[in-house]
């Protein structure tokens, strides 16, 4: 397996200087308890229950309408939730998406959200938090497109830079140790997806990262933990290997032949 | 020429007006929303709250004195009760539209009572300096100067509330969460103390407005927040909830339109214009002249 950190790509001398949080420990820095959700009269996440341990990628699969994004929006508390959501050992069940955030969770979002109407400048300087300006050099070596286009609208910008915007945004938060990642190649052209999947996982090298992924080859490659979701509900939670392992697995859990393309 | 020039700097008068009043409703439903018929409220208590203060005052210090005085009165009464309404009511209703309806037109209703009550029916004069009432000479047309208070006091907010929406933390804010509220507070943000921050300068622009119509019409009455109300949503939705620049341009739009109907055809006709716009802009651009298309 290719480890993030033998990767050539922009923007390696800088995340190196950065701080991060690289040593994997025992005790998880997200700890996700029963959690329940709904949207509206539906209920949607039923009792999930899964860890994510510092210094690790850990990606949330399972097929269309399993419950991926209600999850990482329930943990920033998006969406009407019960349940038990600790992060860096602080409860965060009923802490309000700000301070959740201010705790030091970086998001980004399904479709990536950025300020249709604000300058790329703009959607950047709403991320600002004490420190952030001496990580101005570190999303733009990363991320050399959205210095050049620092005042054009974010609505103007193609699918990809949007998602860079998106990526740059979480990144921007010296104190993010964690960044929920929601479907990040979603809609993006296959040289697009090597980017931003080469992104993630420079980024990672910062923060420990739990992502939603629907393409699998990312996902395999990137991942150290897996967890699956179906109906709502977690079916299976271990190392990724494991899974990717186990053609007959991958193919029940996700409805998929042997490590390929995309889960149903 | 003269009868145009004068029915023109009228209707910029009355646009003035419908913008002050719908610049704040605008920016409340497009950040919050909320569609808020106690707007309407606010503009009856700031003129009532200057009313009451310059009369107070009227005789004893200089009517200018007097006049700013009221101003300042009404302007910190009415964002008080604004920022009262959010922080004590709104708040607890956020995402049930009906609720909203039902709170705001019954504070409406409520508010338009009680100053009935106790105030009376009756048209109350607000104390304006003399010049006010007086008339400047514009080629040819006698312009009541009150007419160019209303549209200089229009013109200072548009360009004061485009500079705190473009150079501010604040305005930034506001713009963002016009688009994704969700989004903001996902970055950090503690949008409610920006929900709290935008009725507050709703409620002082409608207060303002409240003041103003008084000078520009000569009396106040604790019905014309609402008659204003209606015109200022109808400048809201022709110009694109949440955008500030729409507002100005639709209130333009109504106030001259309205001004030379009822002049050039009959009595009455300027409303039934408008209705006519809204409805044309509402089939070929139903977001607004400036608003934009939301998922």
């Amino acid at each position: 397996m290719t480890t993030p950190a033998h990767r050539d790509g922009p923007g390696t001398g800088a995340l190196a200087a950065g701080s991060g949080t690289a040593l994997a420990g025992h005790r998880p820095l997200l700890e996700v308890a029963g959690l329940n959700a709904l949207i509206g009269e539906s209920h949607i996440l039923h009792d999930v229950s899964f860890a994510v341990r510092p210094g690790e990628i850990t990606a949330l699969l399972g097929r269309n309408g399993a419950g991926k994004t209600t999850t990482l929006r329930g943990i920033l508390g998006l969406v009407e939730r019960s349940g038990h959501v600790e992060f860096a050992g602080r409860d965060i069940s009923t802490a309000p998406t700000h301070d959740i955030v201010r705790a030091g969770i970086g998001y980004v979002p399904e479709n990536r959200d950025v300020f249709a109407g604000l300058t790329v400048a703009e959607n950047l300087r709403l991320a600002e938090r004490d420190g952030s300006e001496h990580r101005y050099d570190l999303v733009y070596d990363l991320f050399p497109r959205l210095k050049e286009r620092r005042s054009q609208r974010a609505g103007t910008m193609s699918g990809g830079e949007q998602q860079m915007l998106a990526l740059g945004r979480a990144l921007l938060n010296s104190a993010n140790s964690l960044l929920l990642v929601d479907e990040p190649s979603q809609g993006l052209a296959p040289n697009l997806v090597r980017e931003v999947a080469l992104a993630l996982e420079q980024m990672a090298q910062l923060a420990t990262t739990l992502v939603v992924e629907q393409n699998l080859a990312v996902i395999r490659r990137m991942a150290q933990q897996v967890v699956v979701l179906d109906q709502g509900r977690v079916v299976h939670a271990g190392p990724s290997a494991e899974l990717f392992e186990d053609e007959a697995l991958t193919q029940e859990l996700l409805g998929v032949a042997h490590g390929g393309g995309k889960s149903s | 020429m003269t009868t145009f020039l004068l029915l023109t700097i009228t209707g910029a008068g009355l646009a003035g007006l419908y913008f002050l009043v719908a610049s704040g409703l605008s920016l409340i439903y497009g950040l919050m929303d909320v569609l808020n018929f106690a707007h309407a409220a606010f503009l009856t208590i700031g003129a009532y709250a200057s009313w009451l203060v310059a009369s107070k005052l009227s005789g004893s210090l200089p009517v200018l004195l007097v006049f700013l005085l009221g101003l300042v009165a009404g302007l910190v009464v009415g964002t008080l009760a604004a920022v009262l309404m959010e922080t004590a009511l709104v708040r607890r209703l956020y995402g049930d539209h009906v609720a909203q309806v039902l709170l705001t037109v019954g504070l409406l209703l409520a508010v338009t009572a009680l100053t009935r009550a106790v105030f009376g029916s009756d048209p109350e004069h607000i104390v304006v300096p003399a010049w006010m009432n007086d008339v400047t000479h514009v080629a040819g047309a006698a312009v009541p100067n009150s007419r160019f208070v209303v549209i200089g006091c229009a013109l200072a907010v548009y360009v004061v509330l485009m500079y705190f929406l473009r150079a501010t933390r604040y305005g930034l804010v506001i713009r963002a969460g016009v688009e994704n509220r969700d989004m903001v507070s996902a970055l950090g943000v503690n949008v409610g103390r920006a929900f709290t921050l935008v009725f507050a300068i709703g409620g002082a622009l409608a207060s303002l407005a409240g003041i103003l119509t008084g000078t520009f019409f000569g009396t106040i009455t604790p019905e014309q927040g609402t008659s204003l109300l209606i015109f200022a949503f109808i400048v809201v939705i022709i110009g694109g909830l949440g955008s500030i620049k729409g507002s100005a341009l639709a209130a333009l739009a109504v106030g001259l339109l309205q001004q030379y109907a009822n002049y050039y055809a009959t009595g009455g006709m300027g409303d039934l214009i408008v209705v006519a716009l809204l409805a044309g802009v509402l089939l070929v651009r139903p977001q607004g002249l400036l608003g934009r298309v939301t998922a």
